[in-house]
């Protein structure tokens, strides 16, 4: 009976795998001789570029300093790093041998050409959504691109999950397939937005919060996630900028870097928004809407408390004279780590108002993000390196305090900061944070 | 009242806290190298080491150097025993105008003691927060491969 028993659960479960491996299994595509470059519609081309900034492909798939599109940026993950891979034309390292319809596949299941399961940092599970139409476009900007011979890297991943199998399994959990419904209760433009940001946008993979098997919580869409030790924050009803988002906002901070409600996209957002800086301003504004209305729909009384929460924040920005009064006598304790002297000395040449003004204002701290944040992260990765616009990219330069203030120094400033800018509650463990940032940033 | 020992020397400075690193090394020590260019971190005119780190003399304050280790391009070398680095800078007549020179020798100096064998590349990256106006840029390159071909390890007088 035993016997039985056992050979029937080994039966089921030699069946399962072999159904398992079955579906798993995909079969490499034909290699095709380079496409000459000359044969691709330019107009088809162009639509692609768009779209490739639209999914800021060139950001992973660009190591830092190295060629675009050639690969070898370091995506690190809880499981470990994977490496951008060459998407350049180039028949030996690159997808030069890789037909459409293999790279239809790659960006719709995450297989590759040879047939081989790509790990999920490729965000396939929002690529999947994008039409073949736009997958097309995309294929002809690249086949267009300049050929870079580089080898792609292997990831450093342990065991079991470096079995490309382990990828297959998280599909078969995660990866849900097909274009997305339009909301017909939505205008063209939110549908359009909605269907730009959750396919080749990406924006969850970043916005989203993940499981410990590293999917996105559908149930909690955008309630904020992390990217390289930066806090991507909450886009839905969880935000906590002091204004709220309203479509012209995200428009202005999405095409132009800045909003003067918000501030400065800077971290792992800055190439994001350097990348749709060249996308078309309607697809752009698109996307704004989409992102807007998840954290509430009536714009307009969104753009009221907008307006109050820039007054508030400009009555809290310091003048000279309260400055001068905030600095001298029995204000200031005159230690080492005396937040408001550090402030006034290290910060307030650009954060104030009033004086001789530097030409461009940085944005009143009362509504920066980083600032009114639920934890202190993304403030102390700003005070280490500052903002620096990459070259060509239009923008102010804010220098970073690593070397000038010691770590006592910049937990004082930041818990100044807080507490003098935000409504919200004093940050806990702003020490061990700052440790933890100075690690990432090298310093 | 903060001590802070500049080039070696130790100095107890009395003014407000929050008083410029870069104003009081012109006002009350005369070590007048540094120069304000911008007063907003954008140029690099008044970098100064310290903790051998450059950092912007005019958004340090007074009250963060307690205790702490400055260098001032006066630290370097003098004009009758210019210091490796001052030494490649006049070898290759970089200055025009000047004003920018004092912050560009002193994160040379940097360069050298944390990157030595840097690669152009690595010098452009290092060297992009000091900017010189008046056109000597090339010339400034030139002195900065020449200190670092010339010497690993400048010596910093203290």
């Amino acid at each position: 009976m035993l016997v039985r028993i056992i050979s029937v659960i080994f039966i089921v479960v030699i069946v399962a795998f072999g159904g398992f491996y079955a579906w798993a299994w995909h079969s490499e595509i034909a290699p095709v001789r380079t496409v000459d470059a000359t044969t691709f519609d330019p107009a088809l081309v162009t639509k692609g570029a768009a779209l490739a900034a639209v999914g800021s492909c060139a950001v992973c798939h660009t190591k830092p300093g190295g060629q675009p599109f050639a690969g070898r940026y370091p995506v690190e993950t809880p499981f470990g790093t994977i490496y951008g891979s060459n998407i350049t034309p180039d028949q030996d390292t690159g997808i030069g041998n890789w037909s459409q319809a293999a790279f239809r596949r790659a960006m719709h299941e995450g297989v590759t050409r040879q047939g081989e399961h790509l790990y999920p940092a490729f965000p396939y599970d929002h690529f999947t959504h994008a039409t073949d139409a736009d997958i097309d476009a995309i294929y002809s900007y690249l086949m267009t691109r300049e050929p870079v011979h580089q080898v792609n890297r292997q990831p450093d991943i342990p065991f079991p999950l470096n079995i490309r199998l382990a990828a297959a399994g998280w599909k078969l959990l995660f990866l849900r397939h097909g274009p997305l419904a339009p909301d017909p209760a939505q205008s063209p433009e939110w549908n359009r937005g909605r269907y730009l940001a959750e396919s080749l946008g990406h924006c969850g993979a970043c916005h989203t919060p993940r499981n410990a098997l590293g999917a996105e919580k559908k149930d909690e869409a955008y309630s904020g996630g992390e990217s390289d030790d930066w806090r991507a924050p909450a886009l839905n009803e969880k935000s906590t900028t002091a204004a709220p988002w309203t479509a012209e906002s995200a428009f202005q901070y999405l095409h132009n870097g800045f909003d003067r409600y918000h501030g400065h996209a800077s971290g792992p957002m800055s190439p994001v928004a350097e990348n749709l800086s060249k996308v078309p301003e309607a697809d752009v504004r698109a996307i704004a809407a989409y992102i807007a209305s998840l954290s509430g729909a009536d714009d307009a009384a969104k753009a009221q408390r907008a307006e109050a929460a820039l007054k508030a924040a400009r009555a809290k920005t310091p003048t000279v004279e309260s400055l001068a009064a905030s600095t001298t006598g029995s204000a200031s304790t005159g230690a080492p780590a005396d937040g408001a002297a550090i402030f006034a000395g290290a910060c307030a040449s650009c954060h104030r108002s009033g004086g001789q003004a530097p030409r461009a204002r940085p944005v009143d701290l009362g509504l920066s993000d980083s600032v009114n944040a639920p934890e202190p992260g993304n403030l102390l990765h700003i005070i280490l390196s500052g903002i620096h616009p990459q070259t060509r990219e239009r923008g102010l330069i804010m220098p970073g305090f690593s070397a000038a203030l010691t770590d006592p120094q910049i937990v004082a400033l930041a818990a100044y900061i807080r507490s003098n800018f935000s409504d919200k509650p004093q940050w806990s463990g702003i020490d061990t944070r700052l440790t933890q940032a100075r690690k990432k940033n090298g310093s | 009242m903060t001590n802070i020992t500049v080039n070696g020397t130790q100095h107890t400075i009395d003014a407000a806290p929050s008083t410029p690193l870069l104003y009081v090394l012109r006002n009350d020590l005369k070590l007048n190298a540094a120069k304000f260019g911008c007063g907003l971190g954008q140029c690099g005119a008044c970098t100064v080491l310290v903790d051998k780190k450059p950092v912007y003399s005019c958004l340090t304050p007074i009250s963060v150097l307690e205790g702490r280790n400055v260098t001032t391009l006066e630290g370097l070398g003098t004009p009758d025993n210019p210091g490796p680095v001052q030494r490649a800078f006049i070898a290759e007549q970089a200055a025009q105008c000047g004003y920018c020179i004092p912050g560009m020798i002193v994160r040379t100096q940097a360069l050298i003691e944390h990157k030595p064998k840097a690669t152009e590349a690595e010098i452009r990256e290092y060297m992009a927060p000091n900017l010189c106006r008046c056109g000597t840029q090339v010339r400034i390159l030139r002195a900065i491969r020449r200190a670092l071909s010339e010497t690993h390890t400048a010596e910093v007088v203290r």
